[in-house]
């Protein structure tokens, strides 16, 4: 069957097709639609949202010890969430195929910063795959399942936001693979992570380098093509060959080695090298992962071009343009930008509970000398920017709790957390038990909207249980305080605000109201039934 | 046969129906297709654009290339001169006329107004007014918008409708109906 789908969705049906059981993942933009879609069309899977990145990864190799096929999906800094998990898989190996997805956002369009995950699969020593395009996403699922269960290792899969994002006809299966049975792991021992046990898996894990390299070699994911001029030799990554292909003229006649597959073909590369080639121009997206690895692998008199020789920028994404140029090409004629044009940054929602938090925020943190407010990631980071200006840290999920500590801890007062519901149950509960512990000075003011806002509305983790769980972690329930963040009540949360500031100790502020998206969804959907 | 377009608004405009029904209908063509949208933070409100790519013969890219449009199609007059470094020396412009004022330092509207006449290949319209003289929703102006680009497009006007019919059948007859008389009011101010 023919189908349009976004790189996302391709991977998700390509998975469903290949007799996935469950996918284990929590929401992260370029990510969040592999699960979305699951969730639309195979609600019988296990789909459900996870806390976090890290108790996705575990239930996923959970799922597969049991025998069964799971996918764990995330942007990739959640990689760093669940790297615990994710390293110690490697060294468990798997008994049911397990795909883990990292989608990486390179010229951090909704991110804060462009680590490159292909570096987890070589510091985790696993197969990466990283498919050129949609249909390729499609068909990796199968074959990274197969190879997963024949090599009895976890393997990564790496996306890219033109990758995730983009939309093109993909050819499906019109049978699903069956899901797999029930089945206990044939050692058990290999799942207890002793040290005498992980020796020996670990051993066995560097012993299996050599096979992922001639899979890498032989499956066919990566292909060398010798040019009429094979001095010249071109090795793209990823969707690096697309632009490359935009571009390409027969005629130049170069070599080309497109890679889909880590550990790098070294085979191929030696192809490469005896073929003649001189001068290696590397295309890949994100970090140059390769070209720096290709300097220890072919003779040192051979020229490697790419990001870190500046033939292509340092930073951000790949585009037709900057690969044009890498390859000699003059650029295509072109308008002069205009220079009234201005930019247009993202804002909080008109009507938006975020809004009216920040605002009594602002108002109450404006009456004390030095006041310190650490956000966090979400739609409410747009504090950051104009109107309001109101935060003076965000750097990653749960952050702010902890570094308010931090900050209490060094005797900065007031030291205010703002962190939305999702991102606490993600990461900010264990740093609020911290608080805890050492009744540090701080207030944790938390913007419940009810939902995972910035992503597009999923389904938040603790919705109706946090001020059950702000107390059971052992925060006084007297400073356990809920308003609800609309301009009519102004006052009271300001007088909250000021109540908790001056409380010598660890308090909570919940400003709850839906968000103004899922509201507006929610309405249209009762005006429907 | 092969069109690059860049789909350009703000956030929540709906650039992308319009992406959804020019590629239903070149997928009845039997047209590759390739199209690269924007999720996450810069829905908020911020500038959007969509890069769909039509052709007869297959489509490495995902983007255009910078000079290589043949088309931007913008639900918002500042955001059509936002991508014009992507156009073709003889691409065309199909913009509404209608500013979205979000931002404080907007600038002169006539002054944008008058950049984008500068260009030759050019289509103004007000797409608010023109739905709602067809009787159409507000809802619908990216549709009459779609609709004064189709003699751009490379597929035939009564392609197009048939598209449009089938991305809203779902909705029923009342929606189909609105909107394709959003789609002929936006061909018939651009064919005339």
């Amino acid at each position: 069957m023919k189908h349009l789908l976004l790189g996302d969705e391709a991977i998700a049906q390509g998975a469903i097709d290949a007799g996935l059981s469950g996918v284990y993942a929590y929401p992260g933009t370029p990510s969040t639609e592999v699960t979305e879609y699951i969730q639309l069309k195979a609600k019988h899977l296990h789909c459900r949202w996870a806390a976090n990145e890290k108790t996705a990864m575990e239930a996923a190799l959970g799922m597969s010890y049991m025998g069964k096929r799971a996918l764990v999906c995330m942007k990739h800094v959640g990689m760093n969430v669940c790297a615990d998990a994710f390293m110690n898989a490697a060294i468990t190996g798997v008994n049911g195929g397990l795909i883990v997805l990292a989608a990486d956002d390179p010229s951090m369009h909704s991110s804060q910063n462009e680590q490159d995950s292909r570096f987890y699969a070589k510091f985790a020593m696993i197969p990466c795959l990283e498919p050129c395009n949609q249909q390729q996403a499609y068909d990796m699922m199968a074959y990274g399942f197969d190879l997963s269960e024949k090599l009895r290792t976890p393997i990564l899969l790496r996306v890219t936001t033109r990758m995730a994002h983009s939309r093109a006809v993909v050819n499906t299966l019109d049978t699903p693979r069956p899901q797999n049975e029930l089945s206990m792991p044939e050692n058990v021992n290999h799942f207890i992570l002793l040290p005498a046990f992980a020796k020996r898996n670990y051993a066995e894990l560097v012993a299996a380098q050599p096979t992922f390299v001639a899979h890498s070699e032989q499956d066919g994911q990566n292909v060398y093509t010798r040019g009429t001029f094979p001095q010249k030799a071109i090795v793209t990554t990823g969707i690096g060959y697309n632009y490359l292909m935009e571009n390409y003229d027969a005629s130049m006649g170069c070599s080309i080695l497109r890679i889909t597959q880590y550990p790098l073909p070294a085979a191929l590369i030696g192809q490469m090298v005896k073929d003649g080639a001189k001068e290696i121009l590397v295309i890949e997206e994100g970090q140059p992962v390769v070209e720096e690895l290709l300097r220890g692998m072919v003779p040192s008199d051979i020229v490697i071009k790419g990001r870190l020789t500046g033939d292509l920028p340092r930073m951000g994404e790949l585009s037709p343009d900057c690969v044009r140029k890498a390859i000699g090409l003059d650029a295509l004629p072109v308008h002069e930008p205009e220079a009234i044009v201005v930019g247009r940054p993202p804002a909080l929602c008109q009507g938006c509970g975020h809004r009216d938090m920040y605002t009594a925020l602002n108002e109450v943190a404006r009456e004390y000398p030095n006041p310190r407010i650490f956000g966090d990631i979400g739609c409410y980071t747009l504090g950051a920017l104009s109107p309001f200006h109101a935060i003076h840290a965000c750097v990653e999920m749960g952050a702010s709790v902890t570094m308010a500590k931090g900050a209490a801890d060094a005797g900065q007062h007031p030291a205010i957390a703002v962190i939305g519901d999702s991102t606490f149950t993600h990461s900010g509960m264990t740093g609020l038990l911290d608080c805890v512990n050492a009744n540090a000075n701080v207030v944790v003011l938390i913007s419940d909207n009810l939902t995972t806002g910035m992503t597009g509305g999923q389904d938040s983790a603790g919705t109706g249980r946090l001020e059950q769980i702000c107390t059971g972690l052992g925060v006084d329930p007297a400073h356990v305080r809920v308003v609800v963040p609309l301009p009519k009540n102004m006052d009271e949360i300001k007088n909250v605000l000021r109540e908790e500031i001056d409380y010598a100790g660890t308090s909570v502020v919940i400003a709850r109201r839906e968000c103004i998206q899922t509201l507006k969804r929610h309405l249209k959907a009762a005006k429907k039934s | 046969m092969k069109k690059d377009i860049i789909l350009a608004g703000v956030g929540g405009q709906g650039i992308l129906s319009i992406a959804t029904v020019i590629g239903e209908a070149a997928l009845q063509e039997g047209l590759y297709l390739k199209q690269a949208e924007v999720h996450g933070m810069s829905q908020r409100g911020g500038d959007v654009q969509s890069n769909l790519r039509l052709s007869s013969e297959p489509i490495m890219s995902d983007l255009i290339p910078k000079g290589g449009a043949d088309l931007i199609i913008s639900l918002e007059p500042m955001e059509a001169l936002r991508y014009v470094e992507y156009l073709a020396p003889d691409g065309w412009i199909v913009t509404s006329c209608v500013p979205f004022l979000n931002i404080p330092n907007y600038p002169e509207l006539e002054t944008v107004l008058n950049r984008i006449k500068a260009y030759e290949h050019h289509v103004l319209l007000d797409v608010e007014t023109l739905a709602k003289e067809a009787g159409a929703p507000a809802q619908a102006a990216n549709m009459v918008l779609l609709g004064a680009a189709i003699p751009m497009l490379g597929i035939e006007h009564d392609k197009m409708i048939d598209g449009v019919k089938r991305v809203f059948a779902r909705k029923g007859e009342a929606v189909v109906e609105t909107n394709v008389k959003a789609v002929e009011t936006g061909y018939a101010f651009s064919v005339r």
